[in-house]
């Protein structure tokens, strides 16, 4: 082996040197182009956005370009802490937490029900998934739409529930209603259910082709053992399936999580947060403040992008933490 | 399989399920198929309430013709080919790259920075929309569709170096192995051995990204202004304000929004899923 290194001694040392370290240097030639890119547009930005939290800032210049903003320290924090807009926007965003994880048990079902395997089944599983391909602001617009009380769905079934339709002596109808047909986007106790139950729609569709893929890959030699030993029912899924949907049981929690605490869209066009602020998330009212008709307040804003991004965090490192136990079991 | 095939439980529950089925999803794409009639119904039914029964007249054609000739619908459309397609193909190029990079060779900070991306991919939005927005505008970005396809190349980024790194990781060490000792360079292995088999990562990359990006709707908002440079999202909300109550007008514009992604979905769809499940259930 000593000899055959030696003729590397001939070579330039520049050469040597580099077909040497060739392992070592040959990654970040790889990997510089995506890193700077990250770096200008996703890693600066947030350190930025924590920075910026401790001014106030209209996001001006002055002429000589230079930033109008003051450092004030803390104080967007304090504000925060007085603004009963940013507590109600807190706790939406826990509510949207809480009852879009519905999307996953929702979404399981689903992918049970159709994992069968009849004629014709592959287009009905891509149909059942159509909703989750769609934009979120056709999905909001078409539920804005469904909740609208004269001429929505909700309006009609209010009809046909609570009305009575007569027709006069002319020939004219008239409906006698008992009050009149809820307005679910304009009431602040029921606006924020609304715009999640929309949500759900294309969220338990995306549950349920993680599902439908993890139940494909169920051993089926452990589901003939089951049965053979008379699990069948809830008693085999529990026991026998649900432990080895586990991998897309976390995709599935980790997807809704991010889908919940992003929610804007939906907001953004069925109430723009009203009535009263009172379907505001963070995400949103962030977005209100930082850029609205009443003069943009950058700081402020940001100081709202900082407390939903710490709140992302927790989640982001236990997911992080999880592939990690992962990295290490592989290789 | 589980649960039970339903053709071992006897023709009643066969065809019972089979008859079930349609029922399921007709109520499931309900608000779907709703918009679909409404957008081939005449101003005469949303005027009369009539929108949920059967249209009186058919005006596909008109219906259509007219989201493109009284309003920017065209433009929208364009804007969103032109965002979404350098979106894909800068972000899954850099994802090669760097996937390839965090796969392939052992260096101490390869999984931190391979969590760094990944992290990026998760964050909110909002933590970078001041910085973002303030960095567009003074490098004459904002309201450009180059400002909006350089961002999301950049945060697509993130997911796809995690989805090709995963990629890569599965597959067999032994051919860039032994490509290293036949004294291949470095980037001769990435074209010429790895390029060739991440092709269905790629595929899959490509139809997810372009779903996210011509379905994105904050940026849409937080980088553009005016007309210009608006895509198709943000044009349907600006076309339900101008529409006010021509609903059958907004439902033919949010059709159209909706029909590439879903064309892309049908034609690419085993790509489509497996991309979704992040790789992880394969």
């Amino acid at each position: 082996m000593a000899h055959a290194t030696l003729p590397d001694t001939d070579l330039p040392t520049e050469a040597s040197w580099l077909s040497r370290n060739k392992l070592a240097i040959a990654p970040w030639f790889f990997l510089a182009p995506a890193l700077v890119f990250f770096a200008i547009y996703v890693v600066g930005p947030i350190f930025e956005s924590l920075y910026l939290s401790l001014f106030e800032w209209n996001g001006l210049y002055d002429a000589q370009g230079n930033s109008t903003a003051t450092y004030i320290g803390f104080e967007n924090y304090v504000k925060l802490w007085d603004d009963p807009n940013f507590w109600t926007s807190l706790v939406n965003n826990v509510l949207w937490l809480v009852l879009f994880m519905l999307a996953v048990p929702l979404g399981l079902m689903i992918a049970l029900f159709l994992n069968q395997d009849v004629p014709g089944m592959r287009l009905y599983k891509s149909l059942f998934f159509f909703p989750f391909v769609i934009s979120q602001v056709v999905v909001g617009l078409i539920f804005g739409w469904f909740y609208n009380p004269d001429f929505g769905v909700v309006g009609q079934v209010y009809k046909a529930l609570y009305c009575e339709e007569t027709i006069n002596i002319v020939g004219n109808v008239t409906f006698k209603c008992a009050g009149s047909p809820p307005d679910i986007l304009s009431s602040p106790e029921f606006a924020t259910y609304g715009i999640i139950a929309a949500g759900l729609w294309p969220q338990i569709a995306y549950c349920m082709i993680l599902y439908l893929t993890g139940l494909n890959n169920v051993a089926s030699d452990q589901i003939e053992a089951g049965r053979l030993d008379g699990a069948k029912g809830w008693k085999m899924l529990w026991y026998v399936v649900w432990p080895q949907l586990r991998p897309a049981t976390f995709i599935a929690v980790v997807v809704t999580v991010i889908g919940a605490l992003r929610s804007f869209d939906m907001i953004a066009i069925m109430t723009q947060g009203g009535p009263f602020g009172s379907t505001n998330v963070l995400s949103h009212y962030m977005y209100e403040t930082a850029i609205s008709e009443y003069g943009e307040r950058y700081g402020y804003g940001s100081a709202i992008a900082v407390v939903l991004f710490a709140i992302m965090l927790v989640f982001i490192s236990y997911f992080l933490w999880r592939m990690y136990q992962d990295e290490k079991g592989g290789r | 399989m589980f649960p039970r095939p339903i053709e071992k439980s006897g023709p009643v529950a066969r065809i019972g399920y089979q008859a079930f089925l349609p029922v399921a999803l007709f109520i499931w794409l309900l608000p779907l198929l709703a918009i679909a009639v409404t957008s081939i119904r005449g101003a005469k039914d949303i005027n009369a309430g009539n929108v949920f029964g059967w249209p009186s007249e058919f005006k596909l054609w008109e219906n259509y013709t007219a989201v493109f000739t009284q309003s920017e619908a065209a433009t929208y459309m364009l804007n969103s080919v032109l965002i979404t397609v350098p979106t894909v193909l800068i972000s899954v190029s850099l994802a090669c790259l760097a996937g390839y990079a965090l796969a392939i060779y052992r260096f101490r900070v390869a999984l931190p920075l391979f969590f760094l991306f990944v992290a990026g991919n998760f964050i909110p939005f909002q933590i970078l929309m001041v910085p973002v927005r303030d960095m567009s505008v003074q490098t004459g970005l904002y309201d450009t569709i180059a400002g909006q396809f350089l961002f999301h190349a950049a945060f697509q980024t993130g997911f796809c170096t995690l989805f090709m790194r995963n990629f890569i990781k599965a597959l067999p060490f032994d051919l860039i192995e032994s490509a290293r000792i036949e004294g291949v360079a470095e980037w001769k292995i990435f074209w010429y051995v790895v390029l060739p088999l991440v092709r269905p990562a790629v595929a899959a990359l490509a139809v997810l990204i372009f779903t996210f990006v011509w379905n994105d709707f904050f940026w849409a908002n937080v980088l553009t202004q005016g007309e210009s440079a608006k895509p198709i999202t943000a044009g349907v909300r600006a076309l339900n304000g101008q529409f006010v109550n021509n609903w059958h007008l907004v439902s033919a514009a949010s059709l159209l929004a909706a029909i590439p992604p879903v064309a892309m979905f049908f034609l690419m769809q085993r790509h489509f899923i497996a991309g979704l499940t992040l790789g992880a259930v394969k």
